[in-house]
């Protein structure tokens, strides 16, 4: 107890020295590499000319996923995923709201962590990006033609929802592993009897290979500790995965102190071919379960929720071989499994080394049953008889772990703020960087699949203090390009990034660009209040629901004149971009609106609730500016008294 | 005279404005009118000689990708109405047969334009409107609104043609 303290302490201390060391000495030194000038040419995408990567960094408590072209550092969208984005209307229109439905009712918010590009025999294919809602859990899907999210499938008996949302080689399954363990199923108990009585739900979600739908196949109830992070297993390994714990010691309070007392926690090995094989053959218990399964339909341009009743659970000890623990130093966090598929590296985030285990020692360990004891039933493997080798780094508080494919790996050190490049089989230390400050996450493109794109690694800060201009208390986190092309890290750029970027995917440029949909085919539009022609542009009462059936172009509304609303009526546009050219949006506003403004494609149908409360003429308005008369595209609703007589009409240009 | 004339309205304005919560409905036209009837000496500043609208130039095939169309005596009937179809709806947002209204109406279109002239303006009117005399003129005349790129096919463009010949 007390060493574990002096330990601790130590840390502290050494990183408080670190860190204030750091921001001295950092900023001067950054600042000269920067104004070199080969590094300003790696950097430099002339205008006109395109980034030769795609970075897809998530938002953290933004709740959403921002797309920026590396190495340029320049910030081409952000991707609402979780969270409400009046920019678009995403979650306010009355298609999108359904996306942020739950079992707790609308959620507008999350928390969103870890990005995974879609796989094809361990290979980026690019199809799809997998994203985790942290908080309220959740996964989701955004198709990369469209760059926009199209199902979000809650992940129940879960919390903080954060070994997430990483796939298997081949797009098989995206799994979501819970942080917090909870009560399953969820009741009311003392917090104090947690020990023993919490379950940890890693699931196992598949994805269609065709279209991507993602279905809820089964859960496995571990024992009650927090799965950190996870990666799947690749090549050889295929058929496993890997997830770090921490806390086995099962604390419910103070975890700061008490869930660092074990020496070691565990990687847990799951075999889930084992385990999809028992599931498919009848095994597992069905369990009542309410969770929410959103899915937004291209041609309809309309998402649905449904509520799901059931889920499959499986305990890990009814399946001999199917799950192990293996011995991993002082909390690990990172999992990451290297190129091969041999190599599963955990980072014992209150260590200073790194522990590498074998994927072949642990299967000789298993088939020789060199167990170390059981925990709640499941095996742990020998430490020494699993262990490929340790990275002595000099570092300290590694956290994650990318690859260049080229034999080496790129480790991050929050506490020491640097990224240490190591080689993988010899555990030398090749090379340090310092980072700016306190990296958390770093990403090479495809760095987690078979199939690495070494050229640039970055880094994503956790601490951004004084390397922009200062922005009053709150700063956006800063991002480094490191060049990993020579023997050593050339660090040659410094971002910033929205909200908090806590993994990020990256993509060759030309896998994705050739795929982008351009605009929304009119002809494939199923929008059920869509109209199709401006002839019938209407506008329908329904007791006090009204309908607008609008059509937008260049630059008129039709109709543009309405009359015959009443205060106490709800008001719904629909309102359908009939212009079938690349990149000509058009807006909607309507003074007083409640929701949001739209923001509607060309070929799209979206729909805006207002519900009038004055009389009076209102106006309304495109907010993009999409001619040279957008100044003109705008129109009037006659709002009278609830009991007045005027008749619903609506005209053009009359 | 004319700079009281000015200064009334503008005195009248400022009152009106003033008193907008008020409904003084009829009076509030009749200067928007009194306003609309000075702007209209500064309208017309047109190219050179007949509007662009009303040009016969049928042997420009203007610009683009279509350089040569024979048009068969008989009209197509069936491909006559595939073109009613997509002008519906893409165009006739914009383009009303009995009218002139954001664009002019196709009306009769095909005795001053060449099949080829048509067929560009539809499949790349901003290529027309930078290189094309004519259709750089009908977007003046037509208040700066410029054409939508639809992105029709080639085929598409050419049944919209086709509808065009039964007007």
């Amino acid at each position: 107890m007390k060493k574990y303290n002096y330990y601790l302490l130590t840390l502290i201390g050494a990183a408080a020295l670190l860190s204030s060391c750091g921001n001295q000495n950092g900023g001067g030194k950054s600042s000269n590499g920067a104004l070199s000038s080969s590094a300003a040419e790696k950097v430099y995408v002339a205008p006109g000319e395109q980034d030769e990567f795609y970075a897809f960094m998530s938002g953290g408590y933004s709740g959403n996923l921002t797309v920026y072209g590396l190495p340029s550092g320049r910030m081409f969208k952000e991707i609402p995923v979780f969270s409400q984005f009046p920019t678009s209307g995403y979650g306010y229109s009355e298609e999108t709201k359904p996306m942020l439905n739950t079992s707790f009712g609308f959620v507008p918010w999350d928390d969103a962590h870890h990005p995974d590009i879609s796989q094809t025999k361990g290979v980026l294919d690019g199809r799809w990006i997998f994203i985790n809602g942290n908080n309220t859990p959740r996964i989701a899907k955004i198709d990369l033609t469209t760059f926009e999210t199209t199902e979000i499938i809650e992940i129940p008996n879960s919390a903080g929802n954060h070994s997430s949302s990483f796939i298997t080689e081949n797009t098989e399954y995206v799994v979501a592993g819970t942080r917090f363990s909870v009560p399953v199923p969820q009741r009311d108990m003392p917090i104090n009897e947690y020990k023993g009585n919490f379950k940890g739900a890693l699931s196992f979600i598949s994805v269609a290979p065709d279209d991507g739908k993602l279905n809820l196949e089964f859960q496995i109830m571990m024992p009650g500790f927090n799965y950190d992070l996870s990666h799947p297993g690749r090549g050889k390994s295929h058929g496993w995965f890997f997830f770090t714990t921490y806390n086995t010691e099962e604390a419910n309070s103070l975890l700061e102190v008490n869930a660092s007392q074990n020496d070691k926690d565990f990687i847990a090995a799951i075999n889930w071919k084992k385990v999809e094989e028992y599931v498919k053959n009848g095994g597992g218990e069905k369990m009542p379960a309410n969770y929410a399964h959103n899915v937004y339909d291209e041609h309809t341009h309309t998402a649905t929720s449904t509520m799901k009743k059931e889920v499959i659970t499986v305990d890990p000890t009814k399946i001999p071989g199917a799950v192990f623990f293996l011995p991993t130093p002082k909390s690990p966090h990172g999992c990451d499994v290297d190129p091969s598929g041999e190599y599963i590296i955990g980072n014992g985030k209150l260590s200073a080394d790194l522990t590498v285990h074998s994927f072949d020692n642990m299967i000789a360990a298993i088939e020789g049953k060199k167990f170390d004891g059981e925990a709640y039933g499941i095996p742990i493997l020998k430490f020494e008889d699993v262990l490929a080798g340790t990275v002595k780094s000099g570092g300290l508080g590694p956290l994650h772990t990318e690859f260049d494919g080229k034999g080496n790996a790129y480790t991050t050190f929050f506490i020491s703020s640097e990224v240490v490049k190591w080689k993988l089989g010899t555990w030398e230390v090749l090379d340090r960087k310092p980072t700016f400050y306190s990296v958390g996450h770093l990403m090479i493109p495809g760095g987690n699949s078979a199939k690495p794109y070494g050229k640039y690694v970055v880094a994503m800060n956790k601490i951004t203090k004084d390397r922009y201009l200062p922005t009053g208390p709150e700063l956006e986190h800063s991002a480094q390009l490191y060049d990993i092309t020579g023997d050593k890290m050339e660090l040659i750029y410094d971002f910033p990034t929205h909200g908090e970027p806590h993994y990020a995917a990256g993509i060759p440029a030309e896998l994705l660009s050739s795929k982008s949909k351009k605009i929304y085919r009119l002809t494939e539009n199923k929008h059920p209040y869509a109209v199709l022609s401006p002839d019938k542009a209407r506008v329908e009462r329904n007791g006090k629901e009204v309908h607008v059936y609008m059509s937008m172009i260049r630059s008129h509304f039709t109709p543009d004149n309405i009359e015959g609303i009443k205060v106490g009526d709800k008001v719904y546009f629909h309102i359908t971009n009939h212009e079938q050219d690349f990149d000509v949006p058009h807006g909607f506003a309507m003074i007083g609106q409640n929701t949001s403004e739209l923001l509607i494609m060309p070929g799209q149908t979206k729909t805006s609730l207002w519900e009038p409360k004055k009389e009076g003429i209102w106006p309304f308005y495109c907010t993009d500016f999409c001619s040279a008369l957008h100044q003109e595209m705008q129109g009037y609703v006659r709002v009278s008294a609830a009991n007045s007589n005027v008749p619903l009409t609506y005209t053009l240009g009359e | 005279m004319k700079i009281s004339i000015t200064s009334l309205v503008m005195v009248l304005f400022i009152l009106l404005t003033s008193c907008g919560g008020k409904e003084e409905k009829k009076e509030g036209f009749s200067v928007d009118r009194s306003k609309k009837t000075e702007k209209p000496t500064k309208v017309a500043p047109v190219s050179n000689e007949v509007p662009a609208s009303k040009r016969v130039i049928l042997e420009n095939k203007g610009v683009g990708q279509i350089k040569s169309i024979t048009l068969d005596a008989e009209i197509d009937t069936k491909m006559a109405s595939e073109g009613e179809a997509i002008f519906k709806t893409n165009c006739s947002a914009c383009h009303k047969i009995e009218k002139r209204f954001i664009g002019p109406s196709p009306k009769g279109i095909l005795e001053r334009r060449s099949p080829e002239w048509i067929m560009n303006m539809i499949l790349d009117p901003k290529l027309m409107t930078e290189e094309d005399q004519c259709a750089k003129d009908l977007l003046i005349e037509f208040n700066g609104a410029a054409m939508a790129n639809q992105n029709l096919t080639v085929e598409q463009t050419r049944s919209i043609l086709e509808y065009f010949r039964t007007l």
